[in-house]
């Protein structure tokens, strides 16, 4: 390379120094893109398909009980184990009852015993271990699971994140009170 | 007899006012680099703390201060903590000839260039003993490194400075700012202008600042020679740092920019002015460009600044015999 | 190493036996597992004679996470989460070979709309981890300002990816058949506003960072691989093309729909830091404009299959294999089956782990700052190769 054009190269170059000061000093001067996050959020739009921790559906008829039937896939579906669902047991029955039953069953007739009902006593869910990958969603018989969209879940501890989640839908229910449309609107797409 | 008490008082009166300014400065500064950066990468910098994050230097400081101060393992404990010491002290010392306002000067010396040029040099024995006393192989490059680049660099410094004393007939900075006058046109900048960028060049290179903070480049060496101290000791290499940053500003701004000269009214408010906007330039200079490698750190020095410098500072002898 | 104080050998395995070339008065200096520049905890033992590095040695495992053991338990349903955590820079690659192994193995047919849809959310995956790479490389040769340009455009396409996945990095949205869930019009919206502002951030990259100096003076005649060592080392994606190999999966072995769109593949023949800086910068171009075609042709149908295995599905006896081209490379899953409930063995191919082999012979005689710049320009994710 002959020295003149090496000289030229050699402003050249320089002024790219300038042209990286005149784009910083652009920025510097135009708005931040910062959400201040607890004075403002971000556009609830985005999040309407986020896949935050899981919740129950509520059934249609009942919003404060869950759709669900206690049949555990969901429990068997997931990969990393953090659903736990307790079935019910059979309603207790008082001595006369049972008296009645045994007393039925001896004379040989056929007696429908009082079956468990189907909705779980328990249905707990630990978010720490759930990797949101929606196996147990695409598993549940009767759709009773979804996302929610929560995104501003905080917790200090590990048993911040270990929800019951009938209590939750139960909340819920309330916190929509009772005029409300029972039917929460299910994520049709993830069903 | 009288006249030495004085001129004691006055300089020790001076020193603590140095000092408190020192420290002022460094919140503010700290402020003003992390807020600059923040505008600059578009993000709002610190915020919580305070309104609009101004208190944020002050709990900065007091966490440094409430830190343990850890000694590692199998390092010299003498020279680990002499050497934040030694980086922090001398730099009150440079604040002395600094012309900040017609009579606002600690102690107006003939030789005050000279002073500020000698005990700038203290700095890099500093960094040298922090980075060989801690025991730590990255704190050791980043000494080695720290030394090649302050020694080097001093000397373009030495010789745009020289240039303007040429031109000037003095060494004393009040005097220069003296010779200036009121408005832009009048100022040494305009016939010096390749003295003013090498000079702004090496003080960059000699306060180790972006795009030349070789010593403590967080992506090579971790940090650097101050990468085993903790608390205090780091906060005073911080704390010299930011001071060193505003003594080459005050001296550029007296060599240069006519110090506390200004259009309309003069005083220290003009001084101060050009001082922040030495330093926010710098700010802007670290939050643009990427850091250089170090054979090219000392090639930009060796091949480009010294000559250039030597040429200005003939070119300078010449004139001023002829004219 | 002999710590004469406590009278102990000191260092690991590593350490005590990591064999110093024949120079002598060398230093040997750990660089990692914690070291802002090695993302992650990558391990490098380095020997160095001054600055200059005589001998590199990576070690790798500190980041190992059995995956390939994890699927032996699982079923291949279950096994999906893992694919979005192998790699975070470009899951959806993980995700799309998983997926394209299993249906190959157990010939599900993917219906035209799904397959589109995996191209665009693929493609624009693979903008954002180029995105994470150049503001990341960057950090890395000191400047600090063009990383958080670069998040800002990268957090724009995660709220357009959180839409059609659910998530925001660790994507698990592809499924056997298909994707989990069909786009809406706020993500056509965002995705049509997203490309011409995209297509005028790249000038402002290339002023502020690429025409920049002393980037270039960085990058540029560094970190050289010949064609002949990317062979060896069978290294791929944009550490291959930036040597003028131009083998891309995309093109060399197509699968899904990309032949129908009209792009390049992006290859420059210097070999340099700088080439591979290139290549994927021109790479974020061509995601752009394959996604602009692609959601211009967007045909109608179903995003899944209507008989979606579930998990308790078992796949038919045998193996298959498919190859993706994803962000750092080459990205294979090979799936055996012996038809029971879990996989016998899935074996992951990870590009970072051939692109990594190549830092020990090039870092050879170079300086410390330009061994942090070669490894930059390998954009390695640490997971990915300890998988």
């Amino acid at each position: 390379m002959n020295p003149i054009k090496k000289f030229f190269q050699t402003i050249a170059d320089l002024w790219s120094l300038i042209v990286g000061l005149q784009i910083t000093g652009k920025y510097f001067c135009q708005r931040q893109v910062t959400v201040h996050y607890p004075r403002k959020e971000i556009d609830p739009e985005i999040n309407k398909t986020y896949r935050g921790h899981i919740e129950l559906v509520a059934s249609p008829k009942d919003p404060t009980k869950p759709k669900c039937i206690s049949c555990l896939m969901c429990v068997s579906a997931c990969p990393s184990g953090c659903i736990t669902v307790v079935k019910s047991k059979p309603p207790k029955l008082s001595p006369e009852e049972e008296q009645a039953i045994k007393d039925a069953e001896a004379r040989g007739e056929k007696v429908k015993k009082p079956s468990a009902p189907k909705e779980p006593a328990q249905w707990k869910y630990d978010f720490s271990l759930c990797s949101l990958c929606g196996t147990c969603i695409e598993a549940c018989a009767v759709d009773s699971i979804q996302f929610s969209n929560e995104l501003y879940v905080v917790g200090t501890s590990r048993n911040d994140f270990k929800y019951d989640l009938l209590a939750r839908l139960k909340s819920q229910a309330e916190k929509r009170g009772p005029v409300a449309e029972s039917k929460p609107e299910a994520e049709t797409k993830e069903a | 007899m009288n006249g030495i008490a004085t001129e004691l008082i006055r300089i020790v009166v001076g020193l603590v006012a140095v000092a408190a300014f020192v420290g002022l400065n460094g919140l503010v500064l700290v402020y003003a680099e992390r807020k600059g950066a923040g505008h600059f990468q578009r993000r709002p910098g610190p915020f919580e703390v305070g309104p609009h994050g101004v208190i944020q230097p002050i709990a900065d400081a007091l966490k440094l201060i409430g830190k343990q101060l850890f000694t590692p393992e199998n390092a010299d404990p003498f020279l680990f903590w002499l050497a934040p010491l030694l980086s922090f002290f001398p730099v009150l010392l440079l604040f002395v000839p600094l012309p900040f306002g017609p009579v606002l000067t600690v102690w107006e010396v003939d030789l005050g260039l000279l002073l500020i040029l000698a005990f700038a040099g203290i700095n890099v024995l500093a960094l040298l003993l922090a980075g060989w006393a801690s025991n730590n192989k990255y704190g050791l490059l980043g000494a080695g490194r720290a030394v090649a680049q302050s020694v080097a660099y001093e000397i373009p410094l030495l010789l745009t400075v020289l240039a303007i004393a040429f031109q000037s007939g003095t060494l004393n900075l009040s005097t220069i700012v003296s010779q200036q006058g009121s408005w832009p046109w009048q100022w040494n900048i305009v016939t010096q202008p390749l003295a003013f960028i090498i000079y702004l060049i090496s003080a960059l290179g000699e306060t180790n600042r972006a795009p030349f903070d070789l010593p403590e480049a967080e992506s090579e060496l971790t940090a650097g020679f101050h990468t085993e101290y903790s608390g205090m000791g780091f906060g005073m290499f911080f704390l010299a740092e930011y001071a060193n940053m505003i003594v080459v500003s005050g001296v550029c701004t007296a060599l240069f920019l006519g110090g506390w000269k200004g259009p309309f009214v003069d005083g220290f408010w003009w001084y101060l002015v050009k001082v922040y906007a030495l330093l926010g330039a710098m700010i802007w200079f670290r939050w643009t460009y990427p850091r250089v490698r170090f054979d090219q750190l000392l090639n930009i020095n060796w091949k480009w600044l010294l000559p250039l410098a030597t040429l200005n500072l003939l070119g300078t002898a010449f004139l001023m015999k002829v004219f | 190493m002999r710590n004469e104080k406590l009278d102990l050998v000191t260092g690991d395995f590593y350490t005590q036996n990591f064999q110093k070339g024949a120079r002598e008065n060398t230093l040997i200096l750990n660089m990692g597992p914690q070291h802002p520049s090695t993302h992650g905890v990558l391990r490098i033992i380095l020997e160095l004679d001054g600055e200059y590095i005589v001998r590199a040695e990576p070690i790798l495992g500190y980041l190992h996470r059995m995956h390939e053991k994890m699927a032996e338990v699982k079923t291949l349903v279950q096994y999906m989460p893992n694919m979005g955590r192998v790699d975070y820079g470009h899951p959806l690659a993980w995700n799309w070979a998983f997926a394209g192994a299993v249906e190959r193995l157990g010939g599900i047919e993917v219906p035209e709309r799904a397959e589109y849809l995996r191209v665009i959310s693929c493609e624009l995956n693979r903008i954002t981890s180029h995105l994470l790479w150049w503001g990341a490389y960057i950090l890395d040769l000191g400047a600090f300002t063009p990383i958080m340009y670069a998040f800002d455009d990268r957090e724009r396409l995660l709220d357009i990816l959180q839409i059609v996945t659910g998530s925001r990095l660790t994507y698990s949205s592809f499924r056997f058949g298909g994707v989990c869930a069909d786009i809406n019009d706020k993500f056509k919206e965002l995705v049509n506003d997203f490309i011409p502002y995209m297509r005028t951030r790249l000038p402002m990259y290339k002023g502020l960072v690429t025409d920049n100096i002393i980037l270039r003076k960085r990058v540029e005649e560094i970190g050289y691989f010949s064609p002949d060592m990317i062979r060896r080392y069978g290294a791929t994606g944009p550490v291959a093309r930036g040597s003028g190999l131009a083998y891309d999966v995309r093109r060399a072995e197509p699968y899904s729909v990309y032949n129908r769109f009209d792009w390049k593949v992006p290859v420059y023949e210097k070999g340099d830091a700088m080439a591979r800086y290139l290549v994927r910068l021109d790479e974020i171009e061509q995601s752009l404009n394959i996604v602009e075609q692609a959601m211009a042709s967007l045909p109608e149908g179903k995003h899944i299959v209507d008989k979606a295995p579930k998990y308790t599905w078992k796949a038919p006896k045998g193996e298959a294999y498919f190859a993706v081209e994803g962000g750092r490379g080459k990205v294979g899953v090979q799936v055996v089956s012996d038809g029971g409930k879990n996989p016998y063995k899935i074996k992951l191919r990870a590009p970072g782990f051939s692109n990594l082999s190549l830092f020990a012979e090039a870092s050879q005689g170079t300086l410390l700052a330009d061994a942090v710049a070669i490894l930059g320009s390998l954009d390695l994710i640490i997971p990915e190769i300890d998988r």
